[in-house]
């Protein structure tokens, strides 16, 4: 269970990129946070495993105020939260199967690392996730030799191999063509109901939102200002939050949902 | 997928070594280690003067401080401006000069006669040492500054023109041949196409150049070039030790101040 | 570039009129630095010197050749320990030079008074040309190529220290932030997400400045370090010209393939 209190993030620079957000995800539900750029979202998600500082407010994850820790036990908390990154974050120049077992760096000491001695249960989690999102055979490649969708696959089992209760996803789909855009967030989906994962998944796509999550919430200027079901995004409340245009080609016809998926 | 069950999937695993051909792999480490041995031998190292010459070190390194910024008569202080002087020349001389031999190095930009003969100077420049430069100056014409400053020249003829050359046949081929598409002559082609792409980078080159240049100005004076390099083998010479720490740290502060200089120049051209 | 009102019409200048007198004043004053610095140097030349080195040169050359080859063979053991003073200086350097580039860069060092000291250590070493240094250690722990060994080693800490340091700031912040949000540790998100990046700049620097110690290298035995240089030296004061090209073209050739190999490894490396 994922709790934001005020949470509220100033930059240096007088922005307040975050006004006070109160949200409470309950365990298992996939939330896609929507709004246009600058609305706050890569700050909210970032105020959550602490990569930005919150300014105000708390986080709480499972009982345990995220906000007030200190540095050791800030480390053992993001083990707990796999995070996916935009442009996939992947360390270009190891291999595949390394940055797989990187996810698992915040419970191997450092000389182990260092050696690359992980643990056989996880060398044998990373084979097994490899498998399920089909990139077996890449293990021992470079990263850098993997297409986009590849790599984002691969960011995908190095944020579960934590074995996480909170997933915390930055637009995976950014530099994705539409059809690998289709099949990331339906891995994502899938492997979070078969995990039981509650995920925060930021998306500039309201399509693919409204198809692949439980719940929206939209961000405008540091602000939620919508909370609800994806059929609920109606022409009026995408104006809210993007502002004028004409929202009738970007969201399904409620009718039509059945064929898409 | 056949098998789903998890014993499937391997419990070990091993990073790939760098150099995959293991023949490969085996023969550099022991390549290396046989080489480090013959050379490692083949050095005959007198212990006995090492040994003798670790309390004249230490008294060396007693001598910054602190240091002796008397300058009884006179000749460190022209020294270190003959030193300057010179390096301003050179960098100016030589970057004049690299300007033509880089343009005519540059394969886009030349044609293959020229290219040729550009591209045989720059090597010929590079060869050598400047202080080897510096000695058949001095043979030819005299002791004194002269002749470091045409070694320096020389020298920076082979660094400038040939990074020129590189970054002009790096330079973007769709703007050249935007700005030759307008019917713009030879000149002005450099001048809008080529020029601005290369300029920001030769500008901090430059500054990179007066700065090696400053620092072998104080070595050519070893071999009578002139400059602070024959203050400073006169001090060790004499065993003024505090003297020679003084020009040291000079040299460090004016180097400390060009770099200072080159960082904010290339922000500003940036 | 400025859009200028003047009288109703808009007209375009490169320049306002006060960035031009600037413009115009700052040309002036380097023309005026070049033309006193050129002044003071000319003071110092004997031109009749300069007038004479046509014929000078002619007679040098005249002496230099044929190139006396039988004296190669008595090359090969100099040849040897130069090629050594590199590879050894280069191999220590390296390894003083990688901590002391973490220390300096913004990104990765511990307090910024260490990197204070990391950058002023960087910038002592570059200063001082390897020559100065050779002339110092000669003194020290006598002639020798121990004394060249250690002088190309302590010049060299500072141009691989300061590339490499560069690197480490340039690198890709993401894939460090993504590694830090597993959970790892600083050391971790160094070995994983830092020095990954870095790798290969690190072995294309020191392959770099192999290349450039062999040049420089072959000097030092102008002031006694070792090295092909000792018989350089020997055979200027001797005036044996022909055994001077002989050693000149063993320079020429031994640069030739030391530049040869470093391309050829550096090109694998990336």
């Amino acid at each position: 269970m994922l709790k934001l209190e005020n949470l509220t993030k100033r930059y240096n620079t007088g922005d307040l990129a975050l006004q006070g957000i109160d949200l409470s995800i309950p365990n298992g539900q996939v939330l896609a946070l929507i709004g246009p750029s600058g609305a706050g979202k890569s700050t909210l998600i970032r105020c959550i495993n602490r990569l930005v500082e919150p300014t105000n407010g708390s986080a709480i994850l499972n009982e345990v105020n995220l906000t007030k820790l200190s540095s050791r036990a800030l480390r053992k908390s993001r083990r707990k939260m796999g995070m996916i990154f935009q442009e996939y974050a992947l360390v270009e120049r190891l291999t595949v199967m390394e940055n797989v077992l990187s996810g698992r760096l915040g419970y191997v000491g450092f000389w182990k690392s260092f050696l690359r001695r992980f643990p056989k249960k996880d060398v044998n989690e990373a084979f097994r996730l490899l498998d399920r999102v089909g990139l077996l055979e890449m293990a021992d490649k470079r990263a850098d030799e993997l297409s986009g969708g590849q790599r984002q696959r691969v960011g995908i089992c190095r944020a579960l191999i934590q074995d996480p209760d909170l997933l915390l996803v930055d637009e995976p789909t950014a530099s994705l063509d539409p059809k690998t855009s289709r099949q990331i967030m339906r891995l994502i989906n899938e492997l979070c109901q078969e995990r039981g994962l509650t995920a925060i998944i930021n998306i500039h796509d309201v399509l693919l939102a409204q198809m692949f999550s439980q719940r929206i919430v939209g961000l405008a200027l540091g602000n939620i200002v919508y909370d609800g079901s994806p059929e609920g995004l109606t022409p009026e409340v995408l104006t809210k939050i993007y502002g004028e245009e004409d929202w009738s080609a970007t969201i399904e016809k409620v009718d039509d949902e059945d064929e898409e998926v | 997928m056949n098998n789903v069950s998890e014993t499937l999937y391997p419990n070990n695993w091993k990073k790939p070594p760098f150099i995959k051909r293991s023949w490969l792999r085996w023969s550099i480490i022991i390549g290396s280690i046989l080489y480090l041995i013959a050379a490692l031998s083949s050095m005959d190292i007198n212990i006995q003067r090492v040994l003798e010459g670790i309390p004249r070190g230490q008294r060396f390194i007693e001598s910054f401080f602190p240091p002796n910024f008397s300058d009884n008569r006179g000749v460190v202080w022209e020294g270190i401006l003959e030193s300057i002087w010179m390096a301003i020349i050179s960098t100016v001389a030589g970057i004049a000069l690299s300007i033509p031999i880089g343009l005519g190095a540059a394969r886009n930009l030349a044609p293959l006669w020229v290219y040729m003969t550009c591209r045989f100077i720059i090597a010929a420049s590079r060869t050598f040492p400047e202080i080897i430069l510096a000695i058949f100056a001095v043979k030819l014409f005299g002791f004194g500054p002269f002749a470091g400053f045409i070694a320096l020249s020389l020298g920076t003829i082979g660094f400038f023109a040939k990074l020129l050359a590189e970054d002009i046949e790096n330079s973007s081929p769709a703007q050249a041949e935007a700005v030759k598409a307008t019917g713009a002559n030879w000149f002005q082609w450099i001048n809008y196409a080529i020029q601005p792409q290369v300029m920001p980078r030769m500008i901090g080159l430059s500054v990179y150049r007066l700065d090696i240049n400053f620092r072998e100005s104080a070595v050519v004076g070893i071999v009578g070039g002139g400059g602070i390099g024959a203050t400073l083998n006169t001090a060790f010479s004499r065993y003024e030790f505090d003297t020679a720490a003084a020009i040291l740290l000079v040299i460090i502060g004016i180097v400390m101040v060009l770099e200072y200089a080159s960082s904010h120049l290339r922000k500003w051209v940036q | 570039m400025v859009v200028q009102k003047k009288q109703d019409e808009l007209i375009w200048k490169k320049r306002t009129t006060r960035e031009q007198w600037i413009n115009w004043f700052y040309w002036l004053i380097g023309i005026s630095i070049v033309l006193f610095a050129w002044k003071i140097i000319s003071d110092k030349t004997v031109w009749f010197f300069v007038q004479d080195a046509p014929r000078q040169a002619a007679d040098i050359g005249s002496r230099m050749v044929p190139p006396k080859w039988s004296y190669s063979l008595e090359l090969i053991k100099p040849v040897w320990d130069t090629i050594n003073i590199a590879t050894l200086g280069t191999v220590i350097a390296m390894i003083i030079a990688v901590p002391v580039a973490f220390c300096a860069a913004r990104n990765t060092t511990p307090h910024s008074t260490v990197r204070i000291v990391a950058l002023f250590i960087i910038v002592a070493s570059r200063s001082v040309n390897s020559l100065i240094w050779a002339l110092m250690l000669v003194f020290i722990l006598g002639p020798g190529v121990l004394a060249g060994t250690v002088a190309i080693g302590l010049r060299s800490i500072g141009f691989c220290a300061k590339l490499i340091y560069e690197s480490i700031e340039e690198i890709d912040a993401n894939q460090v932030e993504a590694v830090k949000a597993t959970g790892a540790s600083n050391l971790q998100q160094m070995i994983y997400g830092i020095i990954p990046q870095v790798l290969p700049t690190i072995a294309g620097v020191g392959i770099y400045r192999w290349d450039i110690n062999i040049r420089e290298s072959t000097i030092l035995g102008l002031v006694g370090a070792g090295g092909i240089g000792l018989q350089l030296n020997g055979s200027i004061n001797t005036l044996a010209w022909t055994q001077v090209s002989t050693i000149l073209l063993v320079i020429l050739a031994t640069v030739f393939v030391s530049e040869w190999v470093s391309a050829k490894v550096r090109g694998a490396i990336i």
